[in-house]
């Protein structure tokens, strides 16, 4: 089998693959960063996102192969090394923004992608960039708040809890 | 998925090479056929990724006034890059969602041809350039029917050439749970006449409505085709909606168009 060589949250990381092997599958159970969710496993769901090359993608839907000295982090990146959650993870605790958690690896990844790119997004942007991550709790709303809660935004007109 | 090998070229050249190889398959960003050899639709031997090759990537403005786009450029970099050609960079920023934006390729839904994906009626809507590894084909011997197109067997779109008019637009209707264009018209108005084509509604893949054409060269505003209808008989009907409702939607989105051109 071919061997992919990628850096995984700052750290060198190689496998054995199959050609077939998704990025997903790659970081799950090869590096056992189980982090990552899979969700639908058709890129509709956005469970799985990470970032590849700054990039938000659905790992789900690229081979690991392709990632071949790509920098790749996931959501076990976000947290500092002592557990400390970072802004976003924060933000989500302190706002509800998540029920059950499944799709949270995703949103947060996702947030974080979006606050790159745009330090200040209006609510309507937050709920634009999250067209590819489903939460079936249906929890959106905390979500969105705890995503401008983390852009450094006061959301205390915003209603419910 | 059935197992396959994967190669990752980094030229055109090798690519083309690789993809010599009987059953090989040419891969862009994958964000189609990635599920469909999980349905196992496809089984291909061999994928050949696309993603490496960076000469594919990019976009520049030819001396000539065209917007060239690599084949291999994702819609992200269109929506950010493609100011030159404003509805052009907006059709590319709402296509999908942001992480397929991240990955999926202009190349790769060109060669796919699906009949409800949006690129393929800016293209044909620009009466652009399809250029490939051996030859340029214009945009109006290009596409040949749902998922059909004139690329022969290892053929590869390694950039696209498009005529910037002076005033254009994209309006998608989109179809509530998957987010495709039920119905989308890309209109564009240039010195010489006004180009509609339509993606979403016809069973013949994206086509160009020529009575519209002809009546907004004539005069560019939405008034302009009143009265003007399609044929719904050739329309794809399903549960999303018949015939009939695409063929009207046809008419709504191509005003809708000429409405919102700039």
């Amino acid at each position: 089998m071919p061997q992919v060589n990628m850096t995984v949250n700052g750290k060198s990381a190689s496998g054995q693959i199959e050609g077939r092997t998704l990025l997903v599958e790659f970081l799950r159970e090869t590096l056992g960063l189980t982090g990552t969710h899979v969700g639908c496993d058709t890129s509709q769901c956005g469970a799985c996102v990470v970032h590849v090359d700054g990039k938000a993608v659905k790992a789900c839907t690229m081979f690991a192969a392709e990632a071949e000295g790509a920098e790749v982090l996931t959501i076990e990146s976000m947290a500092a090394p002592d557990g400390t959650l970072n802004t976003i993870q924060q933000a989500f605790q302190d706002h509800h923004g998540l029920q059950c958690g499944f799709c949270t690896p995703g949103m947060v990844m996702s947030a974080a992608a979006l606050l790159k790119e745009n330090p200040k997004p209006t609510e309507a942007e937050v709920r634009d960039y999250l067209e590819g991550n489903i939460c079936r709790c249906t929890g959106y709303h905390n979500i969105v708040k705890a995503i401008l809660a983390a852009s450094g935004q006061d959301v205390s007109a915003i209603a419910a809890e | 998925m059935y197992a396959f090998d994967i190669e990752r070229p980094t030229t055109i050249g090798d690519a083309v090479s690789a993809l010599g190889h009987e059953e090989a398959q040419a891969l862009g960003g994958g964000q189609t056929l990635i599920p469909t050899l999980k349905q196992r639709l496809a089984a291909p031997a061999k994928l050949v990724s696309l993603t490496g090759i960076s000469e594919m990537k990019g976009i520049c403005t030819a001396d000539d006034g065209k917007l060239c786009i690599g084949g291999g450029t994702c819609h992200a970099d269109v929506a950010a890059g493609a100011g030159a050609y404003p509805a052009l960079a907006d059709l590319a920023g709402h296509i999908g969602d942001p992480a397929v934006r991240n990955r999926g390729t202009i190349g790769g839904s060109l060669a796919n041809n699906d009949p409800s994906a949006c690129y393929p009626s800016a293209v044909l809507g620009s009466g652009a350039t399809v250029i490939t590894s051996n030859r340029e084909i214009a945009a109006d011997d290009f596409f040949d029917g749902m998922f059909t197109t004139a690329l022969e067997d290892g053929e590869i779109i390694t950039e696209v050439r498009f005529p910037v008019p002076e005033k254009a637009s994209y309006q998608k209707f989109e179809q509530p749970a998957s987010r495709f264009a039920l119905v989308g018209v890309f209109v564009a108005k240039y010195p010489d006449g006004v180009r509609v084509a339509v993606t979403g509604a016809s069973e013949g893949g994206v086509f160009r409505w020529s009575e519209a054409e002809a009546a907004l060269s004539a005069n560019f505003a939405p008034e302009a085709i009143e009265g003007l209808s399609v044929d719904g008989s050739g329309m794809i009907s399903d549960l999303h909606g018949s015939g009939d409702y695409r063929a009207h939607l046809v008419a709504v989105m191509t005003r809708r168009a000429v409405a919102a051109a700039h």
